[in-house]
């Protein structure tokens, strides 16, 4: 079995969200280290911390107070010491047009966020599943594109 | 003064592997590049000394059997996606059994166990990975990708793209071309 787990953070403002999201990774039998933080400022803050632990996928809502999701996703982008990180859009919203403007941004994944907890539970599965794809096979990950 | 120097690193290590096991008086012979078999038993002292002595060069011997069979299971996979214009005619898993020696029930269990994911999920993901390469680095339009890749129509390819991604290989080629256009635009 391999022994690495995998690091995952989520920036969303809505505290039951965040909630379940830490709980449906504690369901999964892969092995995951969860993080999460509650605005957009407060994310950034710890990524750009010079002694951060960066993370192997970050989950962003969209809308969020002081920083939104698609602020940090240009922000992080942009900057080369972030460009390991797996994007995930974690957003109410589905809109062709916010799916495919924060894939251009350079998002790898765009999640909906769904009602039921079994779902979410299997959505985040996916990602994390396939991510660790990428990860342990070398995948080219500017091919990344994944829309749950 | 700078010299510069070009080394072959698999002749640098067979020839390493060579003096060194015979120093230690063990027979072998080399399979595949990694791959050793010794023709004589070894005794537990003679395989110390022979870790100790090729640790120093960075040399180690991998312990784990499963992980080095399921890097053959893909390494056989990846193969045969992207040599698929050489039509395997067999069935997959027909052909990795048949390839690794192993019955496909063992080797799909093995697959399973060490990397979260099953073997027919492992060959869709590469075959859209290939799709996906072709699509942005080649001209080939889908038919043709999907000739390549040995769908049986381009409905099949962007159905398992679908399916696999969230998005069809036309949105995808769309998007990676924003991309582009939007990375030169800040360049």
């Amino acid at each position: 079995m391999q022994e690495d787990f995998t690091y995952v953070v989520l920036a969303d403002d809505d505290e039951d969200d965040r909630l379940f999201f830490v709980e449906a990774f504690d369901e999964l039998k892969i092995q995951t280290k969860v993080d999460v933080y509650k605005d957009g400022l407060e994310l950034m803050d710890a990524l750009n911390h010079p002694d951060a632990v960066l993370p192997n996928i970050l989950f962003l809502d969209l809308n969020m107070p002081k920083k939104s999701g698609i602020e940090c996703l240009i922000e992080i982008k942009s900057n080369k010491k972030f460009k390991d990180i797996a994007i995930a859009i974690y957003s109410t919203s589905a809109s062709e047009e916010d799916i495919e403007d924060t894939f251009v941004q350079g998002a790898n994944i765009y999640i909906k966020k769904p009602s039921d907890f079994n779902d979410l539970k299997k959505i985040l599965s996916d990602v994390v599943t396939i991510n660790w794809q990428y990860h342990t096979n070398a995948l080219d990950k500017d091919n990344f594109l994944l829309r749950l | 003064m700078k010299v510069f120097i070009k080394f072959d690193f698999a002749q640098f290590c067979s020839k390493v592997l060579d003096e060194k096991l015979c120093e230690l008086g063990i027979k072998y012979r080399m399979l595949n590049f990694g791959e050793l078999e010794f023709l004589e038993p070894v005794s537990a002292d003679q395989m110390k000394a022979f870790e100790t002595v090729l640790n120093d060069y960075g040399i180690e011997k991998i312990e784990n059997q499963k992980v080095i069979l399921v890097q053959k299971i893909k390494d056989t996979i990846v193969d045969m996606v992207f040599n698929a214009n050489e039509s395997i005619a067999v069935k997959s898993s027909v052909y990795l059994a048949d390839k690794l020696g192993h019955s496909y029930g063992y080797l799909s269990n093995l697959f399973s166990e060490v990397t979260y994911t099953s073997i027919e999920n492992f060959i869709i993901l590469q075959r859209i990975e290939y799709a996906k390469s072709l699509i942005t680095n080649t001209d080939l339009s889908l038919t043709e990708i999907a000739f390549r890749l040995q769908y049986s129509s381009v409905a099949h390819l962007s159905t398992q793209f679908k399916n696999t991604t969230g998005i069809t290989p036309t949105t995808f080629q769309r998007i990676i071309a924003k991309r582009r256009a939007l990375k030169n635009n800040k360049d």
